[in-house]
């Protein structure tokens, strides 16, 4: 079999090894049984101390809610103000500026709600104390806010009638201490001694053999890279992302940080199964998302394998595939599967330009984002998920004859007014944000912003299109990586993709755990043999479909006028 | 109600009555209520402002025809939304029309001063009140709903229930109920009048259909939701397709803005779904269930648990002779002559089964000087003297061995061991003596309704479980239920005892469905998620419920379940099958919309459409004439099949999504073929 395929499946397998235990792990963690990790508890028993946090309060879906966002909030404002003065701080070595407001808005939304969309360069626009205490900080605190949201969905669906969906605080800390911490020192070292730099020096200077001189910037990058895989963040310590040869510079720390960033999404789906004790429907959704992943990377790995049709057109030999944007020691097969896992995790972080797939790979990322949901970001994919599950539970309850249900719960207007406005958002954000963005376009081209919208653009027509709408899915989904190719730096973009972020992030975590805590208030249903059965595969390939339609149907257009028409033409 | 059930599903005069409701239902505040339905309504104002814009000199927009043709198709969607709802409506009034036809203006016997009055004023039964009384003597119609407080008469109701045997209903028991129109047979009564004019169940259940006092079920109301924000969903795509299309440089017709929006948004079912509702009433209507609210079909597709009383449900009536066992040593034919001889008298269904199976000529015996020894509750025994001096008794096993023992005969062994046989295979033994001589054991059984076991297969089937309630002793419940096949039983039953089943289903989550008649079912009926009460019933039982029987049919609770079904499961299907056109759509006019700016998503026309004003037109058409095409499913429902819940999910996934996709697909194509021929 071809060698890079057998490195694909190989990272694949490994990671889902690798997953299972760690699972049954967070599974045991989460609730409160002994796990191997019990020597953190003077640790964190210190952090409840100092914070004066109560860790054992039992907390309702509001009260839940309410501690996640008061502390995301105090986040940004932490993070805005640092942005805004890092040239004040010390640890900047070369010499970097301060953000402009309106890029300090967007860079702190964007760590602060995982998305880590970047529109600045890591090596010029920020100093090593905003890397570490800012960025590294908010990878950690983000990737937990998101398990630990995802665990209150755990606690909803356990119980047969409950108000708690367990103590925020306790399961952010513990989320933190017993599972990102650990791994992440694991994967730094690894990463330190493959030759990812890890001193806090400033730009080395080399002379080339041209005899040239060249600034070559570096860093204490290791631990952040670590996390930013880890918690399925993405932003990069360079400005190239995953692409660098510091930041990844081999086959191997590329195998690591693609096992890294799809770890924890599929463990959390197993620690559900362990922990509700329905390991069938675990089981059922994970293996429903991993086809929905198979259908997007198989084509694209073989269009990338297969390299440019304009090329071939032209008698251009392609052996190694479309390598235009990617890096040589990845090649085209394991760029392609990264490309599809880094936006269907909503991690972002790239290890080759997605500018320059093929268009219908690039139509298979969007389509990864738009989806957001299979194995998805840290906690926040199995919460998108379930928002799904809540309308497939609608309409196959309906379709066989009984007011749906969930796990012994009735779905009833409420809920399903949650899950609609959800699903209503992100089409709302996304072909909201890129019609004004082609508004703009189309008929302000000369506002005088530091890059004017008609100078957005690398590529005009079809590619151009994709490229803006790329930007907001990126956003909205919260995911980072970005098309390339646009003017993105400038108050348009940060603002419209600030905001985009924001909402894209809270909605979509609010609603779910607001669901989950609604039903698992209600009077339990026992299961008859009338009842829908959530675990089966005809309800699995039932909330498979309405994704698929509920997806193609919101984006058929953007995608037809995007990379379809690029494809066609 | 045979002669209702055959109604066409569109008769002449329903439609003609349906196709002016249509119109008259464009009133904007009429069409608020249907949010999806309302926005199709601005489209088509729209459209025909942009017809009166071109009319005017205006050029951008395409021909003249090609708009109005498009206002004309969305004008004819609303007018087929209007009238799945106007037909539903039509014809559950027509059914409650037919029932209600049988109480026109009668004259009523009102006494004048109360029931001891002996003055009678003929007044017409529209001018009667509650709480005033009538006099109904034989030949009379009963002119109103009343609850008789003095007498006993033989009634009529086949013009409510189809039956043409006349029933007893009589003052205090539980059967005190009659219903106005129904006809007094013999005899004469005293009746109270229950209801003001104008408020039966039945004027009740014909505001519901018409509209005025119709409610929006839980479900309905989340399905609303839902499709409302579909709606929303397809609004934001059109109205971005302005900016990308402006950015693509291709100008996009105001017509082809407004047909893309109303092929996505969801008007098949958002046209349907009233009518589905309305359907589902009028169904149970159709089984002669009347329903006090929509919400009550709907719950009765959730039900987990029917308790349905043993006799007229599970078992024919009453217990039937079903074996002779005579003692050791007594001849079988004698045995059987003695049986019958001391039946003869007993008018009981049970005495006369004896006779019936005893099969011998009874007009034989010498009667004439015979002393018949009634029933009474201290010997618990009946029988014959016969002039000779022989005496014949028939009664419970322990009172008749005692007779026998204390007469100094033994009682034989074999016999007792019979009668234990009986008891133990939920039988009822009756011990048989000839001059303080035990002759032999009769046994009656319960005769378990034919089908019963398959129509509770079918229940379990469908996740129902069924509880009989007897006031039999455990033993021989739990043969019967064993027998029929319930999945739980309530032996020596009290009212209170029902009440606390259901509440304990209750407890555990569970939806509970009972029938009942009398004043001490009241409490129970109420407390059940779905309470049919007998129309025979106490007025106070017929309150308490939620659905009145007029059958007082106890089977009924198993029909109403899957009526209840069948209404969740019609919006279920025709949701994913609107939804799952649009897939189609997108295919039709996505490509028509830009292809002269983008060439290369001729790709696209995979249908290969005429033009891309054929191609919105068709698109728009099918669109339309998919609602009165889908209108008789609406009506009658989809079937439902009792196969496990999984195995239902494919079947419509497979029947109703994956057919939803193709459909459209062959539809739209054949329109355009069609419309081809025109532009």
């Amino acid at each position: 079999m071809n060698t890079e395929l057998t490195g694909i499946i190989l990272t694949f397998v490994l990671t889902v090894l690798l997953a299972f235990p760690l699972g049954k792990y967070m599974a045991k963690m989460f609730a409160g049984e002994r796990t191997i990790t019990d020597f953190m508890n003077p640790v964190e028993r210190f952090i409840y101390r100092i914070a004066g946090i109560d860790a054992n309060k039992p907390m309702n879906w509001k009260q839940f809610l309410m501690a996640m966002l008061s502390i995301n909030c105090l986040w940004i404002f932490y993070a805005f103000f640092l942005f805004l003065n890092q040239s004040h701080l010390p640890l900047n070595p070369d010499g970097n500026p301060d953000m402009s407001p309106d890029l300090s808005f967007n860079t702190a939304i964007s760590f602060v709600v995982n998305c880590n969309l970047q529109h600045y360069s890591g090596e010029s626009g920020v100093t090593y104390f905003t890397q570490l205490f800012v960025i590294t900080f908010l990878q950690f605190v983000s990737a937990a806010t998101g398990i630990a949201c995802a665990v209150a969905l755990f606690n909803g669906l356990k119980h047969k009638t409950t108000e708690n969906l367990g103590n925020f605080w306790s399961i952010f800390t513990r989320a933190i201490t017993r599972v990102l911490l650990p791994i992440s020192i694991v994967i730094a070292i690894v990463l330190a001694f493959n030759g990812t730099p890890a001193s806090f020096d400033g730009k080395d200077t080399i002379t080339t053999l041209q005899g040239d001189t060249v600034n070559v910037s570096r860093g204490p990058a290791a631990g952040m890279i670590a996390i930013k895989h880890l918690g399925t963040n993405g932003g990069g310590w360079f400005g190239t992302n995953s692409a660098h040869p510091f930041e990844n510079p081999g086959y191997f720390t590329g195998m690591l940080e693609l096992a890294a960033q799809m770890l924890i999404p599929i463990a959390l789906l197993f620690a559900l199964g362990f922990y509700i004790k329905r390991k069938k429907f675990a089981w059922m959704i994970f293996g429903i998302m991993t086809i929905g992943i198979l259908i997007l990377a198989v084509p694209t790995i073989n269009w990338e394998m297969s390299g440019s049709p304009a090329l071939h057109k032209m008698g251009i030999l392609q052996s190694n595939g479309a390598m235009e944007g990617k890096e040589v020691r990845f090649g085209a097969a394991f760029s392609g599967f990264w490309s599809i896992m880094t936006t269907v995790i909503s991690t972002g972080s790239v290890n080759a330009m997605h500018d320059s797939t093929m268009p219908m790979s690039g139509a298979m990322q969007m389509l990864a984002m738009l989806i957001n949901a299979f194995y998805g970001g840290c906690g926040v994919g199995l919460l998108n998920y379930y928002i799904y599950i809540i309308i497939a539970v609608f309409i196959g309850g309906l379709m066989v004859g009984r007011t749906p249900e969930f796990f012994g719960h009735k779905v009833e207007a409420r809920e399903v007014k949650i899950a609609a406005l959800v699903t209503l958002l992100s089409a709302f954000i996304i072909k909201g944000g890129t019609a004004l963005a082609a508004y703009y376009f189309t008929s302000h081209g000369h506002a005088d912003w530091a890059v004017k919208p008609e100078a957005w653009l690398n590529n005009p027509g079809s590619h151009g299109f994709s490229e803006m709408f790329y930007e907001f899915t990126s956003a909205n989904a919260n995911n980072g990586s970005g098309f390339e190719g646009l003017g993105d730096n400038n108050i348009f973009w940060n603002l419209t993709t600030g905001l985009a972020m924001i909402f894209g992030r809270f909605l979509p975590i609010i609603g779910p755990v607001a669901i989950a805590g609604l039903l698992a208030k209600k009077k339990y249903v026992p299961e008859t043999a009338g009842t829908l059965k959530t675990d089966s595969l005809t309800f699995g390939v039932l909330t498979f479909a309405i994704i698929i339609i509920i997806t193609a149907l919101s984006y058929f257009p953007p995608l037809v006028l995007g990379p379809i028409a690029e494809w066609l033409g | 109600m045979s002669t209702n059930k055959s109604t066409s599903l569109f008769e002449k005069t329903l439609l003609k009555q349906a196709f002016k409701q249509s119109f008259i239902k464009l009133n904007p505040r009429t069409m608020l209520k249907n949010p999806v339905m309302f926005t199709v309504y601005i489209g088509t104002f729209i459209m025909a402002a942009v017809c009166m814009w071109i009319a005017m000199g205006e050029a951008s927009q395409g021909s003249l025809a090609y708009n109005l043709t498009v206002f004309i198709i969305l004008f004819f969607t609303l007018l087929f939304a209007n009238f799945a709802e106007a037909i539903a409506e039509a014809r559950g009034k027509a059914q409650a029309d037919s029932l209600r036809k049988t109480r026109e203006d009668t004259p009523a016997k009102k006494l004048a001063d109360g029931i001891g009055s002996k003055e009678i004023t003929l007044v017409s039964s529209s001018q009667l009140l509650k709480g005033d009384i009538f006099l109904c003597e034989a030949g009379d119609t009963i002119p109103m709903d009343g609850e008789i407080i003095q007498g006993i008469a033989t009634i009529d109701e086949s013009a409510i229930t189809g039956e043409s045997a006349p029933v007893i209903r009589e003052s205090g028991g539980d059967k005190s109920s009659v219903t106005g129109g129904t006809k007094v047979l013999s005899d004469r009564i005293k009746v109270r009048v229950t209801t003001e004019p104008g408020e039966s169940f039945l004027d009740k259940m014909i505001a519901l259909v018409e509209g005025a006092s119709r409610q929006k079920t839980p479900n309905e109301i989340a399905l609303t939701i839902l499709l409302a924000s579909f709606t929303l969903i397809f609004l934001i795509v059109c109205v971005t397709l302005k900016p990308f299309a402006d950015y693509a440089n291709t100008p996009i017709t105001i017509a082809a803005f407004v047909s893309l929006y109303v092929c996505l948004i969801p008007t098949t079912i958002g046209g349907l779904l009233s009518a589905i509702g309305i359907a589902g009433m009028d169904r149970a209507l159709r089984a002669n269930v009347i329903t006090k609210s929509g919400k009550a079909v709907e719950t009765a597709g959730d039900l987990d648990t029917l308790l349905l009383d043993k006799t007229g449900t599970i078992t024919i009536g009453n217990r039937k002779a079903t074996h002779f066992y005579p003692a050791n040593g007594v001849d079988a034919g004698t045995f059987t002559e003695a049986c019958a001889l001391s039946s003869l008298a007993d008018e009981t269904p049970e005495g006369k089964s004896i006779i019936e199976l005893a099969n011998i000529n009874v007009n034989g015996f010498d009667t004439n000087s015979a002393t018949f020894i009634e029933f009474t509750a201290e010997t618990r025994s009946s029988g014959i003297d016969l002039p000779g001096g022989v005496k014949i008794r028939k009664g419970a096993f322990d009172a008749i061995k005692n007779m026998v023992t204390k007469a100094g005969n033994p009682f034989p062994e074999e016999t007792a061991e019979c009668v234990r046989n009986i008891s133990s295979n939920g039988g009822t033994p009756l011990v048989v003596s000839r001059n303080n001589i035990a002759l032999g054991v009769i046994e009656l059984q319960d005769i378990i309704k034919p089908g019963i076991q398959e129509r509770f297969a079918r229940l379990r089937k469908m996740g129902v479980k069924t509880v009989m309630v007897t006031g039999d002793n455990p033993l021989t419940a739990k043969f019967i239920a064993e027998k029929a096949g319930v999945d739980d039983f309530i032996a020596e039953a009290k009212p209170e005892d029902k009440m606390n089943y259901i509440k304990k289903e209750q407890q555990g989550g569970k939806l509970v469905a009972m029938m009942g008649d009398g004043t001490n079912d009241a409490p129970a009926l109420a407390q059940a998620d779905v309470g049919v009460a007998m129309n025979s019933g106490t007025a106070a039982a017929k309150e308490a419920g939620n659905m009145v029987d007029l059958d007082n049919d106890p089977t009924k609770l198993i029909e109403i379940v899957e009526i209840g079904k069948q209404l969740l499961m019609t919006r279920g299907t025709l949701t994913t099958f609107s939804i799952a056109n649009d897939v189609a759509k997108y295919f039709a006019i996505v490509p028509a919309l830009f292809i002269t700016s983008i060439p290369a998503l001729q790709a696209l026309n995979i249908m290969r459409l005429h033009s891309p004003e054929s191609a919105i037109l068709s698109a728009v058409i099918f669109n339309a004439i998919i609602i009165p095409l889908l209108i008789p499913l609406a009506l009658k429902g989809v079937a439902y099949k009792p196969i496990g819940a999984s195995a239902l999910l494919r079947r419509n996934l497979l029947l109703y999504g994956v057919g939803g996709i193709i459909v459209p697909f062959i539809g739209i194509k054949l329109i355009d073929m069609l419309v081809a021929l025109f532009i």
